[in-house]
C-alpha cells in the first residue's frame, strides 16, 4: 500500500512539473500553433529572474527572512517572461504566422541569443543596450515627429541612424567595461544555486511509511492554481473569450471586430509568462544554468502532442501518464512488481531501462508506437470543427 | 447589355450613402478579379448583388470587410474611407459580416459565439460573458434559444447560418452584409432565414448588401446589381427582376 502511494506521488510529482512546463507551451503552440523553441529560455529568464530576487531579499532583508523570496519571485517570473514573450512576438513572430518553418528557424535562434545573453550579460552590455535601443528608437520616433522624410529616403536615414547609435552604444558599452566591477558577467555561464526556504526543503510526514518533501508538494499546487487560473481567464475572462475565437478563426474574429493583433500579444504573453513560472518552480529542484530550457523543452513539446494540440484537458492527462510511466520504469518499479530481478526474460527487459535516462527511451518509443494508433494525440478536435 | 455605374435614385438622398464604392480594382496576385466596380447602398436600403459563381461577388465582400486589399478605388462608408482600416476596425464601425460558410467559431458554444458578437459594439464595457443574448434576437431565430449551450461546430448548416445572422445583429450595425445566407439550406429555413432578415431591416431599418442566387429572396431587395467578369454589367429597381434578368446573369 505504502508502495503503491509512493509510487502515485512520484509519479504525479514528475508530471506535475512536466505539465507546469507544458502549459505555457500548450497555450503557445496548442492554441495558437507557433512552434517556440525559445519556450526552454523564457522558463530559464524565470528561473535567473528567482535567482536574482532571492539575492536581492537577502542583501536586503538579511537571511532570516529571505526566505519569503518565493512570494515575490512568482509573479515576477511571470513578468518577466511575459514581458520577453511579449517583445518576442511584437518583433519577430508576428511577421512569421502561418510560416512554421520560419518560425522554427527564428525561435531557435532567438534561444541561442537569449542563452549566451545569460551568459554574458554585464553592466557594460546592459549599458550599451540601453543606449542603442533609447538612441535608435528614441530618434526614429523623434524623426517620424518632426522632419519630413520623404519615403525614398527613409531605408538610408534608418540605416544611418542604426549605425549612428550602434557606434555610440558601442563606446557607451566599452567605457563601462573599463571598469572591472562593472564589466564582470551578472552570472557567467556557471550553474548558480537558489536556496529554497526552510519550510520547502524538508519533508511532511503523512503516515509513519509516506513521507512527501514538501518542495514536490509545492510544486503539485503551484501546477494546480496555474492550471485553475488558466482555465478560469480562458472561459471567464472577455480577453479569454477573444483568445478562444481567434485561434479558432482569425479571419472571422476580425471581422467581429476583435483587434486580433492584440489578442496574438496577449495570448504569447501569457504562454510565456507560464513559462517563467515554470522556470520559478524547477529552482525547487535544481540548479539553475543557461542550458536549463534545453533539458525541459522536448518533454513539453512530447506532452502537448501526445495531449492533442490545443486541448488543455489533454496536456494535463498526458503530462501525468508520462509522469507516472516513467516513474514506473525509471525507478525500477516495474522490476519489483514483476517479482524481482531473477524473473525471466520479461524481467530483464525491464529491468534493462530501469534507470533515468533508459526510461525517457523507453518512454519515447511508448510515445511513437502511442502517435501511430491516435496520431492527433488523445484529444483529437471532433465533430463537424474538426474539418474547419 | 447597358452599363449602368450609378443607381436611378428615386429621390436625392440626404445623408451620405451608408456604403459607396468608387472605381474598385482587385487583384488576386495577377489575375485581375473586380474590374471598376461601382456601387451605392443609401441608408435602410437592402441592396442585393447577383451573378454566377465565380464572378467576383464574395470577392467584392470581402474586400469591403478589409479581408482582401484593392489595388485601386475607393471605398466609403458614410462618407468615411475604409480603407486605411484593418477589418476589425471596420467591424467597429458598424459593419455585420455573414460570410459565405457562414463561419462559426466551432469550439464556442452558441451562446458565446452570439456574445462574441457584441464585440463590434462601438461602446462596448466590461466583460461581454456576462451578458445576456437579448430577447428579440432569440425571437428572431427560436432555434438557437434551445441550443444556447452546444457547442457552435456541433449545429446543422441551418442552424449554423442562423446563428452567423444572430452573431452580426448582436451588436446592432448600420450595414449588413450577406453572403448566400441561403446556400446549401432547405427551402423551409430558407423562408425562416428570409423572414427573420426582412423582420430585421424592417425593425431596425439597416442597410443590407446581400448576395444572393436565390430568386424569391433576391426580390426583397430595394435594388439589384448584377455582376459578370468582375464588373458590374446592370442594375436597377428590385422589382424589375424578372426571369429575363435573371435569365442573362444567374441561368447557368
Amino acid at each position: 500500500m505504502n508502495t503503491l502511494i509512493t509510487t502515485l506521488f512520484n509519479g504525479v510529482s514528475i508530471g506535475t512539473v512536466l505539465l507546469i512546463v507544458a502549459l505555457g507551451l500548450a497555450i503557445v503552440f496548442g492554441l495558437m500553433g507557433v512552434i517556440n523553441l525559445a519556450h526552454g529560455e523564457l522558463m530559464m529568464l524565470g528561473a535567473y529572474t528567482t535567482y536574482v530576487v532571492q539575492n536581492g531579499f537577502k542583501t536586503y532583508l538579511g537571511t532570516e527572512s529571505q526566505g519569503l523570496y518565493i512570494w515575490a519571485a512568482i509573479p515576477l517570473s511571470f513578468v518577466v517572461a511575459a514581458l520577453v514573450g511579449l517583445a518576442l512576438e511584437r518583433g519577430v513572430i508576428r511577421f512569421l504566422y502561418g510560416r512554421p518553418l520560419e518560425t522554427l528557424l527564428a525561435t531557435w535562434g532567438v534561444s541561442l541569443i537569449l542563452r549566451q545573453f545569460v551568459r554574458s550579460v554585464s553592466w557594460g552590455m546592459v549599458g550599451g543596450l540601453l543606449a542603442f535601443c533609447g538612441l535608435f528608437f528614441g530618434g526614429k520616433w523623434l524623426l517620424g515627429k518632426s522632419a519630413r522624410i520623404p519615403s525614398y529616403r527613409q531605408n538610408l536615414v534608418t540605416t544611418g541612424l542604426f549605425l549612428l547609435s550602434g557606434a555610440i552604444a558601442w563606446f557607451v558599452g566599452s567605457n563601462i567595461n573599463n571598469d572591472p566591477q562593472l564589466a564582470r558577467p551578472w552570472f557567467s555561464a556557471r550553474n548558480v544555486d537558489v536556496t529554497a526556504p526552510g519550510w520547502l526543503q524538508g519533508s511532511i510526514r503523512v503516515t509513519a511509511g509516506i513521507q512527501f518533501p514538501a518542495s514536490r508538494l509545492f510544486i503539485i499546487v503551484l501546477t494546480l492554481l496555474c492550471l485553475l487560473g488558466v482555465y478560469l481567464f480562458l472561459q471567464k475572462s472577455a480577453w479569454g473569450l477573444r483568445i478562444r475565437s481567434v485561434t479558432q478563426n482569425r479571419d472571422m474574429s476580425a471581422c467581429l471586430g476583435i483587434p486580433t493583433a492584440q489578442v496574438d500579444a496577449v495570448t504569447f504573453a501569457l504562454g510565456s509568462g507560464l513559462a517563467g513560472v515554470a522556470g520559478f518552480a524547477v529552482t525547487l529542484l535544481g540548479s539553475v544554468g543557461p542550458n536549463l530550457g534545453v533539458n525541459y523543452i522536448v518533454d513539453a513539446f512530447m506532452v502537448v502532442v501526445v495531449g492533442g494540440v490545443g486541448n488543455l484537458l489533454g496536456s494535463v492527462i498526458a503530462a501525468l501518464g508520462i509522469g507516472i510511466v516513467t516513474y514506473l520504469l525509471g525507478s525500477g518499479t516495474m522490476v519489483r512488481l514483476l517479482g524481482g530481478a531473477d524473473g525471466g526474460a520479461v524481467v530483464s527487459f525491464f529491468d534493462f531501462f530501469a534507470t533515468t535516462s533508459m526510461a525517457k527511451v523507453m518512454v519515447f518509443a511508448l510515445i511513437i508506437l502511442f502517435l501511430q494508433v491516435r496520431p492527433a494525440g488523445l484529444f483529437p478536435p471532433k465533430g463537424r470543427s474538426a474539418e474547419v | 447589355m447597358t452599363q449602368t455605374t450609378t443607381l436611378p435614385n428615386p429621390a436625392p438622398v440626404q445623408a451620405a450613402p451608408t456604403l459607396q464604392i468608387s472605381g474598385l480594382n482587385v487583384y488576386y496576385g495577377e489575375s485581375h478579379i473586380l474590374r471598376n466596380v461601382d456601387m451605392t447602398i443609401p441608408p435602410g436600403k437592402m441592396v442585393c448583388l447577383i451573378g454566377r459563381n465565380g464572378v467576383g461577388k464574395t470577392t467584392l465582400l470581402k474586400t469591403v470587410m478589409g479581408l482582401l486589399a484593392p489595388r485601386s478605388g475607393r471605398i466609403d462608408y458614410q462618407g468615411k474611407s475604409l480603407l486605411p482600416l484593418p477589418t476589425n476596425k471596420r467591424a467597429k464601425l458598424g459593419i455585420g459580416y455573414v460570410p459565405q460558410g457562414r463561419e462559426i467559431i466551432p469550439r464556442l458554444t452558441v451562446k458565446e459565439n452570439l456574445l462574441v458578437g457584441l464585440e463590434a459594439k462601438a461602446n462596448q464595457k466590461g466583460n461581454p460573458l456576462n451578458a445576456d443574448v437579448p430577447e428579440d434576437i432569440l425571437q428572431l431565430f427560436p432555434v438557437l434559444k434551445q441550443m444556447l449551450s452546444r457547442m457552435g461546430g456541433d449545429l446543422s448548416g441551418g442552424q449554423q447560418q442562423q446563428l452567423a445572422i444572430a452573431r452580426a445583429i448582436m451588436s446592432r450595425p448600420q450595414l449588413l452584409v450577406l453572403d448566400e445566407p441561403t446556400e446549401g439550406i432547405q427551402p423551409s429555413i430558407i423562408l425562416d432565414i428570409e423572414n427573420a432578415v426582412r423582420q430585421i431591416v424592417e425593425t431596425s431599418g439597416m442597410s443590407v448588401l446581400l448576395v444572393e442566387q436565390h430568386l424569391h429572396f433576391a426580390q426583397q431587395a430595394d435594388y439589384y446589381y448584377a455582376m459578370q467578369k468582375g464588373g458590374i454589367v446592370d442594375s436597377g429597381e428590385a422589382s424589375q427582376l424578372n426571369s429575363d434578368v435573371i435569365q442573362r446573369f444567374l441561368a447557368v
